[in-house]
């Protein structure tokens, strides 16, 4: 299993710390000492602030996405969606609303179908996590992504990895049993391309066809 | 039908979406997700007043909040050259003075941009969004359509002038009439993806945009008028864009301030609009009041018709849509008026909402049809055949060609409309009232100009480059599918590239005009390339002397005499003879100047819903749409493009209202939580039926377009099934348990 660093060690951010202590600096002498309090000067100066924040803003995590395991560092603030879309550039998972409304950002974790928007980063700690990018084995597309285009079961494609990953765990969950079922189950992910009975047909043939997922 | 296909060669082969699997394993990337070094985020801060002006902005918190670049408002933003000029920095597709962004204290609408906060991580960004703290002179601000009919006038220029054929407002005096007045309300686009734009400077001169638009060549021109740069310095992309509607058809306030915020940070930035601000800042279909007075002989013959239309616009730009124009054309009536006012109001201009005008335009059209059909005691298909209008009556022209007979035979067998009884409330199952309906739809079909550049590799690979993108139809496949029909060769040894201004130009994508322009230009450059690889290979081997294109056949790996399969070559030797590495060539395709046809795509739909009078509840059982669009190219993607139109106008029916509060001017339900759109549990089988008749004057594959119909007419389909069912005749949009509940 490969295991990646946590990404906060990009020397990236380095650069990016010293921009912000001259820009501190620059802002705080042009905004004169009357409206900056000394010590943030004074921090500004010798890059206090930045460790601080580093020091009370960061959270140790690991996690496993895709059977890649990953040591990280995080704010608690950071949702499970943003750490995959702009840390661990996996932007297969969707944002459309930030939520949780329109299932785009449906992930699986510990094979169970979560809204990534909804859940924040840091608690996952331990946990396994797959996204889209995460289920063909290689050139081998999983049954659920090769029955979307057999269907034609998308346009646009946004809404698609979460109308993915919730098609196999709706069948998982034991709620593919008609197709009545598989559009009520199936509800929590909005597609404005309007895919609808394709992406009912898509899942009814996989759930036909037997597969384990 | 369905056999007879295009180019009346092949049979067709509906083939998979070419980008499907990009899509399915999460690897296309849209505008938010370019990988770029040292990406900055930005977040915007939106007015909290209708109208007014910016008293005073205090930056200070959110600028040393930590991680934070820049905070940038009117009183530091970069002066855009292009925005001193005044005018139309933008060319924006209406008349008026588009919104500059960050330009001066002036609000003009609720959620207005005043900041956009710059920081080094997304949550930092939003977080220091929330300290920036303005203060506001505010005015009396206008919200309401209702209230504001006084202010109604006719936009400017000679489109909107009224109509009249014949006598004005003749239906008056018809021996059967109906006047009824229709309203729907302000809809938004929302597409999945949300707005998002990155843009990277590569030294002062040049930019590089990645951003959510139907059009990147606009949004080049658009982005140059406003830095006032050359257009070769500025590259934008859109290769996969997720759902648009019209929302992307301009360039918006956020798109320039990214492109400013990156300049003057001097490091990619990227902004992504919130879910709510998708709602105040990126346009919307307009709220329409309409009035329709509409007469008939007693043997229901249509007499007079009068449609009027008065819709929102914002308080800057006027935008205007063909609402009324339908009425001029779908039916033979010899005297018909038309009206069309805009109000201008606190609000974000509107921008073209997917079947525009002609949307809202079809739900009072064919409302009125079914209720004047109604007073006449005749089913209202019947009442449709009788004033079909053989030759376009607006424009005294032909047809290039109309099917909509056919699409009312097919559609009504599919739906059963036999079973439909004139009276309503007649078929009931339990405590349901069983109801069908109908509606017809219409949209020019265009077309105009695309260049396509193709070249052949020697193993026999071609790759086709436009810059038009796709928001979700399927351009690429469309392109891939016309190529392969002209070609002969298998789908997969095609290969698309577009959604970039790298690539030679292409339409914006919008009103139903991309598979006649681009298809034609596909189409019209395969045919030069086999000329072209006639004259080499004539070039190359005695046995090919003076052969022109159709002496030969083309297969993926090289041509042979038609008459003697025996002889031929192959591509690699081919190039190879005549010194070439590949062979590349560029055609632009654009319409022959053809006044002597009225061209239009038509749609049918028919609707069978249930209604629980208990508590109002509507569920559609079935949908049935029939369209009139030429030649069908890509029948899969086309058969998805009409379900996606359905449920579109299964939503303005039945469910998409933005509410505003007038007290304040904003928005109470800016969220997919209370702005509701269908989801998969509201949508029934829907069956498409295509007439599939080549056009023989639209394009050289007879298709017209299809992205629109799919919408037009779904609406009045539903209100009249809903009458059907229940005796009830709801004009006002969206048609909600409670105007339904006995
Ligand atoms: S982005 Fe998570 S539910 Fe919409
Ligand atoms: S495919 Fe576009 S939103 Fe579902």
């Amino acid at each position: 299993m490969a295991t990646k660093g946590p990404h906060n060690e990009d020397p990236n951010d380095k650069a990016l710390n010293k921009g912000r202590r001259e820009f501190l600096k620059h802002s705080s002498l042009l905004t004169a000492l009357a409206v900056a309090p000394p010590h943030l000067v004074k921090a500004a100066e010798s890059a206090l602030d930045e460790k601080a924040a580093v020091y009370f803003e960061q959270v140790p995590l690991s996690l496993e996405v895709n059977g890649v395991h990953h040591k990280l560092s995080v704010e608690p603030r950071v949702t499970l969606l943003d750490l995959l879309r702009e840390q661990l550039a996996l932007p297969g998972t969707k944002k459309g609303c930030d939520h949780g409304q329109c299932g785009a950002c449906t992930v699986h974790v510990n094979g169970r179908r979560v809204l990534s928007c909804m859940s924040l980063a840091v608690m996952q700690e331990g946990k396994k996590v797959t996204t889209i990018e995460g289920l063909a084995n290689g050139d081998q597309l999983h049954p659920m992504q090769e029955a979307f285009i057999k269907h034609d079961g998308f346009q646009c494609g946004y809404c698609t990895p979460g109308q993915i990953m919730s098609g196999i765990a709706c069948i998982r969950e034991g709620h593919a049993n008609s197709d009545e079922e598989v559009r009520e189950y199936m509800s929590g992910n909005i597609c404005r391309c309007g895919a609808y009975p394709n992406i009912v047909k898509a899942i009814a043939d996989v759930k036909k066809g037997g597969h384990k997922l | 039908m369905g056999k007879n296909f295009f180019f009346d060669r092949n049979e067709p082969v509906p083939i998979d979406r070419v980008d499907g699997r990009a899509k399915v394993t999460g690897t296309a990337t849209y505008a938010a997700e370019y990988k770029t070094q040292q990406i900055a985020y930005g977040f915007l801060v939106g007015s909290t007043i209708a109208k007014g002006r910016i008293k005073s902005l205090d930056t200070k918190m959110a600028e040393r909040a930590p991680g934070v670049l820049s905070v940038i408002t009117y009183l530091n933003a970069p002066k855009l050259p292009g925005y001193q000029t005044g005018k139309d920095p933008s060319k924006p597709p209406t008349a008026g003075q588009p919104l500059r962004i960050f330009y001066d204290n002036e609000i003009f609408y609720y959620d207005q941009p005043v900041a956009l906060v710059i920081a080094d991580t997304f949550e930092r960004a939003v977080h220091a969004a929330t300290l920036v703290k303005a203060q506001y002179e505010k005015a009396v601000h206008q919200t309401e359509l209702d209230a504001n009919l006084s202010r109604a006038k006719v936009p400017t220029g000679p489109r909107f002038e009224d109509y009249k054929r014949g006598e004005a407002d003749a239906y008056k005096n018809a021996p059967v009439k109906i006047e009824q007045e229709y309203h729907h309300p302000i809809e938004v686009h929302n597409p999945m993806e949300l707005a998002s734009i990155i843009a990277r400077w590569e030294g002062k001169e040049q930019v590089t945009v990645y951003t959510k638009t139907q059009g990147v060549e606009a949004t080049q021109r658009s982005i140059a008028a406003a830095f006032k740069m050359p257009l070769e310095n500025i590259t934008v992309n859109a290769e996969h864009i997720g759902g648009a509607f019209g929302m992307g058809l301009r360039t918006w306030p956020y798109e320039i301030a990214c492109v400013m915020g990156a300049q003057k940070i001097g490091r990619p930035l990227k902004l992504v609009l919130h879910r709510e601000q998708m709602f105040t800042n990126v346009g919307h279909r307009p709220e329409t009041i309409q009035k329709i007075g509409m007469g008939a002989t007693t043997d229901g013959k249509l007499v007079g018709l009068t449609h009027e239309a008065i819709a929102d616009t914002s308080s800057y730009e006027e935008f205007t849509e063909a609402t009324v124009n339908i009425s001029r054309f779908l039916y033979a009536c010899p005297n018909v008026t038309t009206r069309y006012r805009l109000v201008p109001l606190n609000i974000c201009t509107p921008i073209w909402m997917r079947g525009p005008g002609e949307a809202t335009g079809a739900f009072a059209l064919e409302s009125a049809m079914d209720e004047l059909a109604f007073a006449l005691n005749l089913d209202p298909l019947e009442f449709r055949i009788r004033n079909h209008s053989d030759t376009d009556p607006e424009r005294n022209l032909p047809w290039s060609s109309k099917h909509v007979k056919e699409c009312y035979e097919m559609g009504a067998e599919k739906i059963g409309w036999k079973e439909r009884k004139l009276q309503p409330r007649a078929l009931k199952d339990g405590d349901w009232l069983i109801g069908y309906g109908m509606g017809t739809g219409s949209f020019g079909a265009f077309r105009g100009a695309a260049t396509v550049k193709i070249k052949l590799e020697p193993d026999g690979k071609l790759l086709l480059q436009c810059s038009v993108n796709d928001m979700g139809p399927g351009t690429a496949t469309m392109m891939t599918s016309i190529a392969s029909n002209e070609m002969g060769w298998p789908v997969n040894q095609i290969k698309v590239e577009m959604g970039s201004t790298n690539f030679p130009p292409g339409p914006t994508q919008g009103g139903s005009t991309v598979t006649s322009t681009v298809g034609a230009a596909v189409q019209e450059t395969c045919t030069a390339l086999k000329e072209k690889i006639a004259e080499l290979a004539g070039k190359a081997g005695s046995a090919f002397q003076a052969v022109k294109a159709e002496d030969l056949k083309f297969s993926a790996t090289g041509i042979s005499l038609q008459k003697d399969a025996s002889v031929k070559i192959a591509y690699n030797e081919l190039l190879t003879k005549n010194g070439l590495a590949a062979l590349e060539l560029t055609r632009e395709s654009k319409a022959k100047q053809q006044q002597s046809y009225s061209m239009y795509s038509f749609s049918v739909h028919f609707v069978k819903l249930r209604v629980h009078p208990p508590t109002g509840r509507i569920r559609i059982d079935h949908v049935v749409s029939c369209a009139d669009a030429g030649t069908i190219v890509s029948p899969k993607t086309a058969a998805s493009q009409m379900i996606g139109g359905v449920v579109g106008g299964i939503g303005m029916a039945l469910m998409e209202d933005m509410v505003i509060d007038h007290r304040f001017g904003r928005p109470v339900n800016n969220n997919l939580a209370d702005y509701h759109v269908p989801v998969n549990a509201d949508i029934p089988p829907v069956d498409v039926l295509f007439v599939n008749k080549k056009d023989p004057h639209t394009n050289p594959m007879g298709s017209k377009g299809l992205g629109e119909i799919a919408l037009v007419g779904v609406a009045p389909a539903v209100a009249n099934a809903v009458f059907n069912a229940t005796g009830k005749r709801i004009r006002s949009l969206p048609i909600t348990p409670d105007k339904l509940m006995e």
